[in-house]
């Protein structure tokens, strides 16, 4: 290592646009950036990424490398495992971020192994030490229950952060930046896994990650029948039903609307956890909401340590008047 | 087939957060008293994972690895009372404080030196430490190709057809065989282990491998060997003061609450 230089991120992008995951990286990146005397570097990998290449300097990148390739227009482990470590090797960066999404969970543990570098998974803060000028890494740990701060001996020092977790910057259209084409060539003996099929499971109506009111149900509720209240209210209020972990695995609702730790991660105006117990994993996929409301029967639950508005009791006996409620309010 | 599945001791995840306890000047987490730790959730789900294949591929044969010392090597015999056919206990002084580099790298001589493995499962993560990265870094060291948190594993004409959980919804892959596969909550319930199963698994025996036994080069593994240093560890403060409202009814309390939620202008 010639140098312990060099900040690289990892972004993405989506339908041509750059994702606000990689704003957030480069929100975060700047920070450190600037606190190390580094430039900011991000990495696009895919197809057309022009348009987001553009966004990315707005968002606070001096440089981007655009790796376009008609073979990586897809996610695939393997390929964008070898074009990302091509580059990588040859910017050689001692800071390199990406975020933890479906790309970043994946690909992330596989860069620390082929780069001889080391990751922390999932952070929450990231910092640079000001004696040394090391990343120092925040991550919850034990499913949240606390958080551990991370040194990186080996070079590169990764991390991912989770998404919503750190704020991207105001874009600015007349910052200057510069886009850089790299050869992302694969080699096609490097590809041992094909993707054969890409099947999307949005729910209907507004985007749980987007929704201002969150209405979630726990393995309190039951069975899947009795979601169909939860979706009730989240009719009223214009939102969208998550669920916990636990009743996903029960088979009562689709796992693409489990919040929490390895679900999805969303931050309302209102979530209201019903027959939520609070078990940490889970209250990490909630806790940015602004105002949390909870309904379980047991006064000792969890949720109640995290809720802002409570009440003690079954939701069956809870929902309908407050759904009967919440109707009235907002006619009003 | 040959089934490999690594599997993890972690202390119970269900605890209720008051008793979640650490020692913030060791870095370490203080088991909680009088509960007992279990098999990491992911981890349980994977042996789940190799049940359904063996039951599809009868005369398969499933072997349960963990890394530990103690009592850590018990949930071996949890995946023996669920239908794994062996357990074998990784545990020597110098693995202590391995990183995830050092304990894929135990785990991958154990695999060496038992050849002839066709699939190898692992849970996404650890219910821990959360680290997310032994089954990424074993399937490096073994050079096998890898597929990361599965919903589901199926075995067909030779391949393996996996269905990766996206945050809105799957993917399929394919891959050959040998590979790696770690498995994600999707997969669905573990079994339950049955009164035969735990009859059985009590009269199994657990082989006990040491760094030696496999080969290992002491130097990789262990505290020393560590790429990542915790630097500290801490309990984050929870500002949050639930207003709990009360009625003569739970119907009444909830209608209070709705009003107080409309005042505050949060619906």
């Amino acid at each position: 290592m010639a140098e312990d230089k060099g900040l690289l991120t990892i972004g993405e992008v989506a339908n041509g646009k750059l994702a606000p995951i990689a704003a957030e990286l480069l929100g975060i990146g700047r920070k450190l950036a600037d606190a190390r005397g580094d430039k900011l570097d991000m990495l696009l990998l895919g197809a057309n990424l022009a348009e987001a290449a553009k966004q990315a300097i707005a968002y606070g990148a001096d440089r981007v490398y655009v790796a376009e390739n008609p073979a990586l227009a897809e996610y695939n482990p393997d390929s964008y495992a070898a074009a990302a470590t091509k580059v990588a090797k040859q910017l050689s960066p001692s800071i390199l971020l990406m975020g933890q999404t479906d790309m970043g969970r994946d690909l992330a543990p596989r860069l620390a192994a082929k780069l001889g570098g080391a990751v922390s998974m999932d952070c929450t803060e990231l910092a640079i030490e000001p004696d040394t000028k090391l990343l120092l890494a925040t991550r919850p740990v034990f499913g949240g229950n606390a958080n551990g701060v991370m040194r990186v001996k080996a070079r590169p020092q990764m991390a991912t952060i989770r998404a919503k977790s750190m704020a991207a910057l105001e874009p600015n259209a007349s910052r200057q930046g510069e886009v850089i084409k790299v050869d992302a060539g694969v080699d096609a003996s490097a590809v041992k896994v094909k993707v054969t099929k890409k099947v999307k499971q949005e729910a209907l109506g507004i985007k749980l990650e987007d929704a201002e009111f969150v209405v979630t149900g726990g393995r309190g509720m039951g069975g899947a029948e009795a979601f169909k209240s939860l979706e009730e209210l989240a009719r009223v209020l214009g939102g969208a039903v998550g669920a916990t972990r636990a009743a996903c695995d029960d088979g009562w609702v689709a796992s693409t609307i489990q919040v929490g730790q390895t679900g999805k991660i969303v931050s309302p105006k209102l979530y209201i956890a019903v027959g939520v117990s609070g078990a940490m994993q889970h209250i990490a996929g909630c806790s940015g909401s602004k105002n949390i409301v909870a309904i379980n029967k047991d006064p000792e639950a969890n949720i109640f340590k995290v809720a802002h508005f409570g009440v003690v009791g079954d939701y069956k006996e809870a929902l309908p008047a407050f759904i009967q409620k919440c109707k009235e309010l907002l006619a009003t | 087939m040959n089934i490999v599945v690594c599997a993890k001791q972690v202390p119970n995840p269900e605890i209720p957060m008051g008793k979640f306890k650490i020692d913030a000047q060791a870095l370490k987490v203080i088991p909680p008293e009088g509960i007992a730790p279990v098999i990491s959730p992911f981890d349980e789900q994977a042996i789940e994972v190799a049940l359904r294949i063996k039951e599809k591929n009868p005369g398969s044969k499933i072997t349960a690895l963990t890394v530990g010392a103690g009592s850590a090597g018990d949930i071996l015999k949890h995946a023996l009372s669920m239908g794994a056919d062996e357990g074998i206990f990784l545990s020597d002084p110098a693995f202590e404080g391995s990183d995830a580099f050092g304990t894929a790298y135990i785990l991958s001589k154990a695999i060496q030196k038992l050849g002839n493995v066709d699939l190898i499962l692992c849970g996404r993560q650890a219910a821990d430490w959360d680290v997310g990265q032994v089954g990424t870094l074993l399937a490096e060291d073994l050079g096998i190709p890898l597929i990361t948190i599965a919903r589901k594993v199926e075995v067909l004409n030779g391949k393996l057809s996996v269905e990766r959980a996206l945050i809105d919804g799957y993917e399929v892959l394919e891959a050959p065989m040998p590979s790696l596969v770690t498995v994600s909550n999707e997969v669905g319930l573990p079994r339950l282990p049955t009164g035969m199963g735990i009859i059985m698994a009590a009269r199994k025996k657990v082989a006990v491998w040491k760094a030696q036994d496999m080969g290992i080069d002491v130097a990789k593994v262990g505290k020393n060997a560590a790429r990542s240093e915790m630097v500290k560890l801490y309990i984050p403060v929870r500002e949050a003061k639930c207003e709990m409202f009360q009625a003569d009814t739970v119907a009444e309390a909830t209608v209070k609450m709705a009003v107080r939620l409309r005042e505050a202008k949060v619906i």
